[in-house]
């Protein structure tokens, strides 16, 4: 950080001598120096987790640790305080992915390929879908959930959790299968394959990428769902890590801070992993233009 | 995340039966079966079961009883319901409207200006607090915020007498961690939006002798016009469902100082037993998110060319 203002200083000798780039020039080091600041404010109240889920006898302050140690990652490594947890969280984020990508692909097929006069209302009432608070439908789906003896029940639960998302899921799945040319289809067609074929043996392998994406999208927003199975899963053994954590945090007496950080940096390895392959791969996705030219 | 209707595809239109094109739709039906059972339903539920005193134990649990508008009634005489409206819209207005969206705005202008790597470290750091599950994040800003936590640390670095935030000012402490946690959104918003700025227009009114601050005021602001409606709508939108950030770092408290209209509907049902109650407390959520919805999807039809 205390490098900036030497090698910005380096860049303005290098640079070009336009209008534009000159006043860029002027504004680069105050821009730097707030941003950093700015930066620094986010970074702050994360530092807390990483110093503390090394620190043994870690508390509220954040403070470099004494002796890093691994005392408190090694102390959760337990079955019913992390891994059974995890496995919960990888089934219920993966079913409600997978249930979500085949409802969306199914439905996003017909809207992109065929047009009939229920295409706008549809999209449109789906783009309203998106917008209602979910919060505050978690007490009457508890209702409906006592009504239909499902509480407790993760298949239930996975399909709730896959309707809050499967608005966004199918203005997405929609939006990537329009960018997969029809005319790819075109010859399937000729040779009388029937729509879904086309769908299964030409658009999704094109769409590929897409559809990763998606998948990774509900399964980020899954998994960090603390809501949802907070209020419909009531029995340890189900919980997924966002609720055993929270627990973990309330109910053990005096709490084990170094423990709930190395916990939490756990938890939160999976998503930020698939956050930078989405965020490094959603460039590449739509290459699938040479396929026509070709 | 600027949505947009894509092109429908009719480029392959042949002449079938009536019957055959609407089964064409068939494979619309799972989504369909899907949104009605678990999101149309529990909407048109709630607001039947706010008109009841179905309770989550005892008698009222098995055969709630129909009490008319007992629960509205009961709402609008409820001193905490004014209160948790106001502190609502003041999470809404202070940490979304203002907070995210103006911040949101200053990084996206400040990291067209900066250094390439130091617009991506930041950026970084700002998405980073975005990505982290909920809870986690709550956790960190618990810790943040808390009597020897990190804030109170740095001010008695710098001889400012401390506070317990989460007990003296819990909106100050709650606001300040959303504004945390959701800025990145707005900011990615601002960033793509200031990308699709033509650079002849900038470099135009340069040409023309326009200071910094009257480009952001004359040009880039009403360029990116839909673009600050649209994330207006969503942020006020997704700041008005946020339940676990305020439940772990105050869950409502002290005596109702943080008890926004989800927390407040929460309490309600699941810690009263009152599922009628917290039912209609959930309706009046709804019915602001059905306008705010509404008002989303007419701008984006209207910004449509």
């Amino acid at each position: 950080m205390t490098t900036t203002a030497g090698t910005s200083a380096r860049g303005q000798l290098r640079s070009g001598t336009g209008a534009v780039s000159r006043a860029q020039q002027r504004a680069r080091m105050p821009a730097d120096v707030s941003l950093i600041l700015i930066g620094a404010c986010f970074v702050l109240p994360l530092l807390w987790l990483v110093f503390a889920s090394l620190d043994a006898s870690a508390g509220h302050e954040t403070r470099l640790p004494g002796r890093v140690s691994l005392e408190n990652f090694a102390a959760i490594m337990t079955q019913g305080l992390l891994f059974q947890p995890l496995w919960n969280s990888m089934v219920l984020s993966a079913g409600t992915a997978a249930v979500n990508l085949v409802a969306a692909v199914l439905a996003a097929y017909p809207l992109s390929r065929y047009q009939s006069r229920f295409n706008k209302p549809f999209m449109y009432t789906i783009l309203f879908g998106t917008c209602l608070p979910i919060t505050a439908i978690m007490v009457p789906v508890y209702g409906l959930f006592v009504q239909l003896q499902l509480l407790d029940s993760m298949p239930a639960t996975i399909f709730f959790m896959a309707t809050t998302t499967l608005p966004m899921a199918i203005w997405m799945t929609k939006n990537f299968m329009d960018a997969v040319p029809v005319s790819l289809e075109e010859a399937a067609w000729v040779d009388g394959a029937s729509g879904l074929t086309a769908l299964r043996t030409i658009v999704l392998p094109l769409m590929r990428q897409g559809l990763g994406v998606v998948f990774i999208f509900v399964f980020i927003q899954a998994w960090g769902n603390f809501f949802v199975p907070f209020v419909l899963l009531l029995s340890e053994a189900r919980q997924p890590a966002a609720v055993s954590i929270f627990s973990f945090f309330g109910q053990h007496g005096a709490v084990a801070y170094g423990q709930l950080a190395a916990f939490s940096i756990l938890y939160s390895v999976p998503v930020l992993a698939l956050y930078v392959i989405v965020a490094r791969g959603a460039g590449s996705s739509f290459a699938l233009s040479g396929a026509v030219k070709g | 995340m600027a949505v947009s209707l894509g092109r429908d595809r009719s480029g392959h239109r042949r002449r079938r039966p009536g019957l055959r094109r609407q089964a064409r739709l068939l494979p619309v039906l799972p989504a369909v079966v899907l949104l009605l059972v678990f999101l149309a339903g529990p909407v048109l539920w709630a607001f039947h079961a706010s008109f009841t005193n179905a309770a989550l134990t005892g008698r009222n649990a098995r055969s709630p009883g129909w009490i008319g508008l007992d629960n509205y009634a009961r709402l609008l005489s409820d001193p905490v319901l004014p209160l948790s409206l106001g502190l609502t819209v003041l999470f809404v207005g202070g940490s979304a409207i203002l907070g995210q969206n103006l911040l949101g705005l200053t990084l996206a202008v400040l990291m067209r200006r900066a250094r390439r790597t130091v617009a991506a470290a930041v950026g970084t750091a700002v998405v980073a607090a975005w990505v982290l599950p909920e809870i986690v994040a709550a956790f960190a800003a618990y810790a943040y915020f808390s009597r020897d936590g990190t804030l109170n640390q740095m001010l008695g670095g710098l001889g400012i007498g401390q506070t317990d935030w989460l007990y003296s000012f819990p909106m100050v402490a709650i606001l300040l961690a959303n504004i945390w946690r959701g800025t990145a959104f707005s900011m990615l918003v601002y960033r793509a939006a200031l990308n699709d700025i033509p650079g002849e227009v900038t470099e135009a009114a340069l040409m023309d002798g326009a200071g910094g601050w009257q480009r952001l005021a004359f040009i880039t602001i009403p360029m990116i016009r839909g673009s600050i409606a649209t994330n207006l709508m969503l942020i006020t939108l997704q700041t008005l469902a946020v339940f676990t950030l305020i439940w772990v770092m105050t869950a409502g408290g002290p005596a109702n100082a943080s008890t926004t209209l989800p927390v407040l509907a929460y309490l309600e049902a699941f810690k009263f037993g009152d599922i009628g109650y917290g039912t209609a407390v959930a309706s009046v959520l709804i019915l602001i998110g059905v306008v705010f919805g509404a008002a989303y999807v007419r701008l984006l039809r209207e910004g449509k060319p």
